[in-house]
């Protein structure tokens, strides 16, 4: 058993042709995460005890000829900002350092219950807020790629993991990005479902009308599995969608011939570098496999990241305003008033970025600037949300980039909020129309650093996607 | 300056956060660039656009919107304890937290 190529199907084999137990897999898998930790920091803590419990039963299931589930004995890593009962979750902030939540997130319990062995808890940028991993409290992730690269942001270590083979498969969460930068960065597939699709109970709220958990894998019908076992409607997230669950696998048949594809202009004009030219190496692939490639526009992209950074900052201060003294754990020593406990709790308890966007979302949200700034970015929304409604009433999919710009180097950017928040500009689109997006390997730069391509579809159309992906990534293959 | 200096402390007023002076000109410099970029919206033509506040899928209308509630059935609850094992500070069931009014 190769850890570092290992996928769902591999795992179902070897378990069901007793080739290795679950906690023979689970115990090499913890093994060879602690070993790798020091090198990455892409786990925050590992949970040897949870673990190695939920390997038993699916052994036990397995000897009594019990079938272990879609997921039966894979190795899972979590994103740190979805919540495990009994089991520490920081969301990369000084904090909740102590935080132990009282109850699963609603993918938790889906997935354990399909079998899934969590390994442990992924390190991330302080509330899912940033694009390089390095506004975590407990340290940044380095890209195991190249140990002096960023891995991309904010689900940096849920992509660390599944790149150098500590997990098959990770769960991350994506606001206008997290999921399908890092992916891009470290190699691997990552997924942003159509908004609701995945129940957000038990995901730190960020911003609510924009949040998702997603699969990060290796393998585009490992994150397919993953996320089938995750989606449809739960009672305790009203926003999760009613809409039927296809079986994902079933669309990956391999035939993409006579698919329409998009190719947004806007995307394109400023995207001379060597990620360019792999994308445009990946659209020749697909123009091979048979797909129709069309220029599309989507003129309101322009506009797209500071509506973003309006509407994710303003649902932030509001939602990060919990975080007080009294509830979470952390309170200041400053606390001889009830607003010196709020104000220093807060104070000390933010890392910058943090502070910043709640900042940033206090002040749109204030007195006299409402209507100049957050309404205007609800109606800047809708008409990127238009300008997808109009493309797919032409194209089956969009194909685009993921990042103007491979992996970059730690300390790079950090300085520079507004570069980067302008990097996001290709994931940020999608996120704001809810469309189900996602990022496939499509090859590396001179240096050896991965690029993904994204891969965008309409609400609730993800067998599409996966068709796409799937099939790009075999013509890769060969 | 889209943003005085005044003003940041103002919002961190708002925001209950206290800032150190090295943060407030620090936010004051960011928010002043990431302000004047947002101003591009203003060059982009809403008239009769609906805000959009949530993804919807197709319809929108409310009695669909009705249909996402679940039944308003009782649930156990956490349970005190539980809720609040997470408190820096609690006591006899409650949440504790510095006095509010002096005597």
């Amino acid at each position: 058993m190769n850890l570092r190529s290992l996928t769902i199907g591999q795992v179902r084999d070897g378990l069901l042709a007793r080739r290795f137990s679950a906690v023979e897999l689970t115990q090499e898998s913890l093994r060879f995460a602690e070993a790798e930790n020091p090198a990455t920091n892409a786990y925050l803590r590992l949970s040897p005890e949870r673990a190695l419990n939920a390997a038993a039963r699916v052994d036990e299931k397995i000897a009594r000829g019990d079938d272990p589930g879609p997921l039966g004995g894979v190795p899972v890593a979590v994103k740190d900002v979805i919540l495990t009962k009994g089991l520490r979750t920081t969301c990369g902030s000084k904090l909740l350092a102590d935080y132990v939540p009282p109850y699963d997130a609603t993918a938790i319990a889906r997935i354990e219950g399909a079998g899934a062995v969590i390994l442990g808890k992924t390190n991330c940028d302080e509330f899912a807020m940033g694009s390089s991993n390095e506004n975590s409290a407990f340290g940044p992730v380095r890209n195991p790629l190249a140990p002096d690269r960023v891995p991309g942001g904010s689900s940096g270590g849920s992509a660390a993991a599944v790149a150098q083979g500590t997990a098959v498969v990770a769960l991350g969460s994506d606001t206008g990005g997290s999921i399908r930068q890092p992916a891009s960065f470290c190699g691997v597939v990552g997924v942003t479902p159509t908004y609701g699709r995945v129940s957000r109970y038990g995901l730190t709220a960020f911003a609510s009308s924009l949040d998702h958990i997603g699969p990060l894998a290796r393998r585009v019908r490992d994150a397919a599995l993953l996320l089938q076992t995750m989606a449809g409607r739960d009672p305790l997230d009203a926003t999760s969608a009613e809409a039927p669950v296809p079986d994902y696998t079933q669309s990956m048949d391999g035939n993409v011939r006579g698919l329409k594809l998009g190719l947004p202009r806007e995307y394109l004009k400023d995207l001379t570098s060597e990620s360019g030219d792999l994308i445009a190496a990946g659209v020749a692939t697909l123009r091979k496999l048979g797909c129709e490639v069309h220029e599309i526009g989507l003129p309101a992209t322009d506009y797209a990241i500071g509506c973003y950074y309006i509407i994710a900052t303003a649902e932030a201060s509001s939602n990060l305003a919990r975080y007080d003294g009294v509830r979470y754990t952390f309170r200041s020593e400053s606390s001889g008033t009830l607003s010196d406990m709020y104000r220093h709790t807060r104070g000390e308890g933010f890392g910058a970025e943090c502070k910043r966007r709640i900042m940033l979302g206090t002040y749109v949200l204030s007195h006299g600037y409402y209507d100049a700034y957050y309404l205007k970015a609800q109606k800047v929304r809708a008409l990127v949300a238009r300008d997808f409604a109009r493309a797919f009433s032409e194209v089956d999919a969009i194909v685009a980039p993921v990042s103007p710009f491979p992996a970059f180097k730690l300390g790079e950017k950090i300085d520079d909020p507004l570069a980067m928040y302008l990097s996001d500009i290709y994931t940020i689109t999608g996120s704001l129309a809810g469309i189900p997006c996602m990022s496939v390997p499509c090859g590396n730069t001179a240096e050896g650093l991965p690029v993904g391509m994204q891969i965008l579809a309409k609400h609730f159309d993800e067998p599409t996607m996966f068709r796409l992906a799937d099939a790009f990534e075999r013509a890769r293959a060969n | 300056m889209k943003i005085a200096e005044k003003e940041v402390r103002y919002v961190a007023e708002l925001a209950n956060l206290s800032l150190s002076e090295a943060e407030v000109h620090k936010f004051q410099a960011d928010l002043d660039e990431i302000l004047g970029h947002v101003e591009r919206l203003n060059e982009i033509d809403t008239t009769g656009v609906e805000p959009m506040a949530q993804v919807l899928y197709g319809s929108g209308d409310a009695a669909s919107d009705l249909e996402m509630l679940r039944a308003d059935q009782e649930r156990p609850p956490l349970g005190t304890d539980v809720a609040l094992a997470n408190a820096p500070q609690s006591g006899g069931g409650y949440f504790k937290a510095p006095r509010v009014i002096e005597r």
